[in-house]
Formats: structure tokens, sequence, C-alpha cells
């Protein structure tokens, strides 16, 4: 066998070729991802021609914005100027003369540094609860900031926020005080009695004594002169903030083998999802005065903050359960091997592990709180979206605007949920424990 | 000799009521009850004492007075005459009528937008990523305001389409008029049309009676033609052929009803300013119609997407491997299994937008929240009552829609140990 004098087979190596044209780079990808079949072929061309269409539909209008004009004629004054008599172009002017009203409704507008402050204090405040590399001292000035926030908003005397606030620490010290003298569970009733009476009857006259004694107070602003994003963002964090441990104790109540307590929670969380949020603002615009002593005078935004919580809180509920729901029965019973009592068990072994199987559901619940702040206007509140533009809308000046408003509204809110359901993302990502 | 000593039995001090865990849920529940009651009883006291000085009672008498206000959209006979019980009834079907079609549209819309995000199409999944997260994350509200102005402001009145060279033209062959106050569509006529049955204070159209029962009789038809193909199947191994049996079932009763209804379509045309003959949807249906569906849908599709993304690629893997064919792989591994993942937020989605569709009042759609909780709450004056009647139907509505995907998530679901 003579192999070397073969002539069939080769003794150099060939030198190295590109791949395919149709196997490479873009042409391979543009195969792969737009045109793998007939089918495919035709949706991705369709599918450029909506957005080619969609594009020439609102490009040359967007490209003929106005930024600068006093009234809706002016604006198209200009746009026919410019760009000839038919022309048709974006009137952001509008946006431009009435920010100040898009974002603080008629808020006294001497005043305006304080929801901005306040907001300036929220990013503060939220900051260390969204990123936990922050220092966790920051946490504290967090746990006192709804009562900085309040009485920047509101105003009034100093004194109503701070012996709200000392009601906690009343609470607090009710509770290291009775704790030796009768055991844990005295002083937890006492941890909860104690405020309660302060706030219902030493508050008012503690805050009016301090008051005289040393005034301290903010020009009062009235809650029917909120409006505006402020109106939205109070009603909403407010509501994220407080419908969530709520939401909580609900699931909790749903999950517990205590037949009254369970019923009780069972009850409310199925009749809150049952009403749609609308028929809830409407009972407490005007049927909440049927359910107070008569003369009670109280406020409407509280009483739609309320209400939102409520809602939201049973939504959250539902998530929750599902999330404890999921969590296997080991859990549970490893914390009672362990020796823990029921509200160490929940505190350490299960709700950390239910809440972040529910993150998810819980974000898309905060999400759908913040955009149902737009639902104000039914009763009567200035919300961004149809409060506010429909009294830009009720002057002169704007009559017959319509896109601009809806567009840039929409735009803040899509800005907000968005990133929310990114933070969510991210921290689901973050707390991802198992290595699948 | 064995001494049986009985353990002396703890007598009952009160503390155990605190500290031990037989009694003390026992108080938990005891206390808790008795602060629910108490707050109860406060907020009765206080309504009593408000209506007292207000000087009238709760009372429903009101619903059977004179409505005296028009309806622009019903769906059963009502006049201004008619009393305010029946202008809820026509609320009530109005915000069932919305339901129902955002529903299915929203089903089918959010299907589709669904399934295309997940195709490796690069271009049509991109889309449908914005399609979704854009209409996810922008309140439903500016939705619906922003449809029906397109409705209002965009579209052209209907003498725009008069004369020899129209402003504007009908779409669909000249069947369908899109103009700023109403939809022109084409509807069915029945010539021989059965007329009404008097069952009491209920009128029944005999005509659409004929038509359900047709529908469902088919169905029915079909399901026992299926069972009966499985049923040989599972004995011989081969199944027969079905496939034109079902249509015949599915369609051939419903064919026969309309031909016996002499049935045909009018197409809406213009006389004057207006157009005549067909059906003309008011905007307001129309724009809540959309919105809520392509707001919904976008929801649906992100549920669907993620009752696929469950299905771990074994399972259908696994299929091919036992020989089955991808059509019969989705409807017999795939879809099973997707379902039970996606029917109980589907449920929640439909229900909210049942919910939802309490925004009409921001067009101007006369649905329960308009009729009950708008106008006639506003002319009697009886707030309490017709918000309390509100709430209830609401959540009679919710109830049921609940139960009945419940029965059927129950039918679908895994059953384990």
């Amino acid at each position: 066998m003579n192999t070397s004098t073969s002539t069939f087979v080769r003794t150099e190596m060939l030198p190295q070729q590109t791949p395919p044209i149709t196997e490479a780079g873009a042409v391979k990808w543009v195969r792969e991802n737009l045109f793998s079949s007939v089918l495919n072929g035709i949706l991705t061309v369709l599918g450029v021609a909506v957005v080619v269409y969609i594009t020439l539909q609102i490009a040359p209008w967007l490209s003929r914005s106005v930024w600068v004009a006093s009234s809706l004629s002016e604006c198209r004054q200009i746009i026919a100027d410019r760009y000839g008599e038919g022309a048709t172009g974006a009137c952001w002017a509008v946006i431009r003369e009435r920010w100040p009203q898009y974002l603080f409704g008629f808020y006294p507008s001497h005043l305006y540094w304080r929801p901005v402050l306040t907001f300036a204090l929220l990013c503060v405040a939220v900051a260390p609860v969204l990123f936990d590399k922050l220092p966790r001292q920051m946490l504290w000035f967090s746990l006192v900031y709804p009562a900085v926030g309040f009485w920047l908003l509101w105003g009034g005397s100093v004194w109503v926020p701070v012996m709200a606030l000392a009601g906690f620490a009343i609470g607090y010290a009710a509770a290291k005080i009775v704790q030796p003298l009768a055991g844990t569970i005295v002083a937890t009733i006492a941890a909860v009695l104690a405020p309660v009476l302060w706030w219902l009857f030493l508050a008012g006259p503690a805050a009016d004594a301090m008051q005289s004694i040393l005034p301290i107070a903010l020009q009062g602003v009235r809650s029917r002169e909120f409006g505006g994003f402020v109106l939205a963002f109070t009603i909403g964090f407010t509501g994220i903030a407080f419908s969530l441990p709520l939401g909580v104790m609900l699931a909790l109540g749903r999950q517990s083998d205590m037949f009254i307590v369970n019923k009780l929670s069972v009850g409310f969380i199925e009749f809150i999802r049952g009403v749609p949020l609308i028929t809830l603002l409407f009972t407490a615009s005007l049927l909440l005065n049927y359910f107070l002593p008569p003369g009670t005078d109280f406020d409407i935004i509280l009483r739609v903050i309320i209400m939102v919580v409520l809602f939201a809180a049973a939504y959250i509920a539902e998530v929750v359960r599902g999330g404890l729901a999921a969590l296997p029965r080991g859990q549970y019973e490893a914390a009672d091997a362990l020796g823990l009592d029921y509200w160490k068990a929940q505190r350490l072994i299960i709700m950390p592990q239910a809440l972040k199987i529910s993150i998810p559901g819980i974000v898309s619940t905060f999400i759908g709180l913040f955009k149902d702040t737009t639902l104000v206007v039914f009763v009567g509140l200035l919300d961004p979206l149809k409060g506010i533009t429909d009294a830009v809308r009720a002057s002169t000046d704007w009559k017959g605007i319509y896109w601009e408003p809806y567009i840039f509204v929409g735009a803040i809110f899509f800005l907000f949920c968005f990133a929310m359901s990114r933070y969510s993302m991210y921290l689901e990502g973050k707390l991802k424990t198992d290595h699948r | 000799m064995a001494v049986v000593t009985e353990e002396p039995k703890a007598s009952f001090r009160l503390g155990m009521l605190i500290y031990d865990t037989r009694y003390r849920s026992i108080t938990i529940q005891i206390v808790v009850l008795m602060l629910v009651m108490l707050g109860a009883a406060w907020l009765i006291d206080n309504l009593l004492r408000n209506l007292d000085a207000l000087g009238r009672g709760i009372s429903f008498g009101f619903l059977w007075n004179r409505a005296g206000y028009d309806i622009n959209q019903t769906l059963v006979e009502y006049t201004n005459d008619s009393s305010h019980a029946r202008a809820t009834l026509v609320g009530l079907l109005n915000t069932l009528l919305i339901a129902f079609l955002g529903c299915i549209a929203a089903t089918v819309v959010g299907v589709i937008a669904g399934v295309l995000r997940l195709s490796n199409n690069w271009v049509i999944a991109r889309l449908m990523t914005v399609y979704v997260e854009i209409f996810r994350n922008i309140p439903l509200l500016l939705w619906i305001l922003m449809v029906y102005t397109v409705f209002t402001e965009a579209l052209p009145a209907p003498n725009a389409f008069r004369g020899e060279n129209p402003a504007a033209s009908m779409v669909l062959f000249d069947t369908v008029a899109f103009t700023n106050r109403y939809t022109a569509v084409p509807w069915l006529v029945f010539d021989n049309s059965m007329g009404w049955l008097s069952l009491g204070p209920i009128w029944l159209n005999l005509d659409l009676a004929l038509i359900v029962a047709a529908l469902v009789g088919g169905f029915l038809i079909n399901r026992t033609i299926l069972r009966r193909a499985t049923r040989i199947q599972e004995a011989t191994g081969l199944r027969p052929t079905t496939w034109w049996q079902s249509i015949l079932a599915l369609f051939g009763p419903i064919i026969l009803v309309f031909l016996f209804l002499g049935t045909h379509l009018d197409n809406p045309s213009l006389q004057g300013f207006n157009f005549t003959g067909g059906l003309q949807v008011s905007n307001s249906l129309v724009a809540l119609w959309l919105a809520l569906t392509l707001y919904t849908a976008a929801f649906i599709a992100e549920i669907v997407r993620a009752g696929i993304n469950a299905i771990s690629r074994g399972q259908s893997e696994a299929a091919f491997a036992l020989g089955l064919r991808p059509g019969r792989t989705m409807n017999l591994i795939i879809l099973p299994q997707a379902l039970r993942v996606i029917i109980p937020p589907l449920i929640s989605q439909y229900l909210n937008l049942t919910k939802n569709s309490s925004l009409a009042i921001a067009v101007g759609y006369m649905d329960l929240r308009g009729t009950l909780g708008g106008i006639t709450l506003n002319q009697t004056g009886r707030g309490l009552e017709a918000m309390m009647l509100l709430m209830l139907i609401y959540l009679i509505i919710s109830l049921l829609i609940s139960s009945a995907m419940n029965v059927y998530n129950n039918s679908v679901k895994l059953k384990e140990r």
C-alpha cells in the first residue's frame, strides 16, 4: 500500500474559508429571525408595515412641534406660518403653559416649594428601602417621613404630626415598662392600647397646648386645592405604603385556623374584590357621612386614601396568600420544630420566603393602584389625566386640544409604572436563591 | 396491685385564657368578634341617628317610581315612563353586554398577542412586547378617553358620506360606516319573526331563544359525536373521521333556524343626513369596548405567555418521541397543562374587565353605574340605597363569574394525591 502516490489523498491543508454568506453575520440572523418560513416572512413584512405606517402618521405631527405659544389658535397660526396652510403639528406649548397646574393642581403658587421638597425627601426616604447597599440608619428617616410629608403638604401646626408620632413612642415605652412587670402578652396589649388612647383623647389637646407654648406652623392648604401629579403621588405612595402591611395581615387572617378571624378576612377580601373601585370611592365621598357621628367632616383625600388602601390590601392579600400556599409544608413544620412561636415563625421563616415568591404580584398590584389614582376624578378631585386636562380645556385659550395632554400624562404614568415593574424584576433577580 | 392514680386535674384559672394555647385562640376570636361587633354597632348607630336627623328611613320604594330619563342604548324595551327598576335592569344588561363583548375580544387579542410575543420572529416579538408594556403601564381611563376622542374628533359626521364626491366613505364593501356619533353595521333581520313570548313581567324574544337553542343543541350533538369517536378509538385503536359530522352538527341547526326565520343581512344606508337600516352602535359603546379589550388583552397576553413558558420543553419533546404530530402535541400535551396555569389569573382578568366597565361613566355609556348609581341616585337622592344595591349587584356578578370559572378550573385541574 503506497498512500503517498494516491492522487486522491490531499497532503496539504486547505486555507480556512469564510462561512457561506447565508450562514454568518447579519444575513444569517435575518434568515433565522425574520424569514425562517413563509408565514414568518409575511408576519415580518406586516409588522414592518405597521411600524412604518404608524411612524409616518406620527412623525410629521411630532416634528412640527410648537413649544412656545399662549393659546391653541396661536399655536395653529405658528404651524401654518412655518409649514404652510393645512399642516398639523403638536402643540406642546399647552404643557409648558400649564405645567404648574399639571404638577400641583391649584396648590397655592407661592408654596410650590413644599410639594417639591416633599418629593425630594420622599426619594431620600424610599432609597434605603429599595436599595440595601445604603446605610441602614437612613431607615429611621423613612419611618418618620410620613409625618414630615403630611406636615409639608397640608401645613398647619407642626405639633399635630409630632403628637401623632409620639403615639408610637408611647406604645414602645408602654411595652418596655409593662414587660418586666406582667409578661409579654400584657405588654403587647399595653403597646396597642396606650397609643390608641393617646391618639383618641390626649394627642389633640397636647398638640394645641404645645402650639400655644411654641407656635411653629406652616400655612395650611386645603385638600380641594390639591391636584395634578401631587395628588396622584400623594394617594399613590400613601396607598402603597399602607396597603402592604394591611394586605399581609389579611392574608395571614385568611390562612388562619381561627374560625372567626378566617371568615372575617375572607368576607372582607371577597367583598372588596367583588366591587369596582369607583363604587368604593363614591361610597367614601357620598355615604361615609351617614356612618360617622353627625357633624363630622372628614378630609376627602383621606377618605379616598382609606378606600384605595383597603382596595389594594384585598388584592395584595390574595397575592400573598398565593405565596403562602406555594411554600412547602416542611417550612412551617421546621419552624415549629425549632420551637418558634407564631409571630417569630412568620417573621423569620415564612414571610421572607412567601413575600419573595409574591414580589411580581405585589408590584403589579402597586402599579394598578398608582394607575387607579386617576379614578379620583369621579369624586371631584383634580387628577392629572381628566381633572386637570378638563380644567385646561375649559379655558378659551386651550379649548379643543386633545392629544398633547393625554400623551404627556400617559408618558409620565408610563415612566413610573415601567420603572416599578423593572425594579420588581431587579429585586426578583437579586433575591433568587435557587440554582436553576 | 396497681394503683390507678388519676392525674390531678388542673383547675381552671383565668390566666389560662391568655397563656394556655388551648384557650388562647378562643380568647382572641372572642375579642376580635367583640371589637368588630362594637365597630359595626357604632356605624349602624351613627347611620340610624343620621337618618333620623334627615327624617327618613331606608326604603327601596323609589325603584317603582317613574324614572323620567332617557337611555340612548337599551337592550330591552325602555321609555322615560318606565320605572327606576327598569332603568336599573337596562343598565345591568348594558354592563353585562360590554363585559361579555370585552371578555371575548380580549381573550382573542390576548391569546394572539401572547403567542406572537413568544414567536421567534424578532420584529413581531418586539412589536408585541411594546404593545403589552405600553398598555399595561398606562391607566385604563386614558385609553378610554383617547379612543373615544378618536371616534368623536377624528371621524366624519354622518352627512360627510353624502353627495357625488363624499368626504368619507364606508368600509368593508360599503357595509360599515364609522361616523362621529355612531358606528353603523349590518344587522340580521328576520322576515318570519316569531315575536315575543310573555312570561309574566319578563318578555322572551323567541327568535333569540331559537338561535341559542340551535347553538347549544349543535354543540351538544358535536360533543356526543366526539365522545363516540373516542370510545371507538379506545376499543379498536382507530379513530373514525368525524370532521364533516362535526361541521354538520355545529352549523346545520343554526343554518336551518336562520332559513326558517327568513334571515337576511340589512346593510346601513344613507337617508338624508343619517344612516338608516342595519344597527347603529353608539360610539361610547364601541370606544369603551375597544379600550377595555386592548387594555385587558395586554394582561391576558402576559398570562398566556407565562402559561406556555411554564411548560417545560421536555413535555413537547416527550410527545414528539411518542410520535405525536405537532397539532396533537399542542392539543393533548401542551394546552391542557398550560391551561391549568392560565385559567386562574384569566378569571381575575375577566372580573377586572367587568369591574372596569364601570368606567363607562367617562364616555357616557349608560351601564349600571350610569343608571342606578348615576341618574337614579341623583334624581331620587337615595344615595345609600342605590349604592348598596349597586354594590350588591356587582358583587353577585363577580361571584357568579368566578364560581362559573372555578367549576371549569376544577375540571382541568391536576388531580393529585
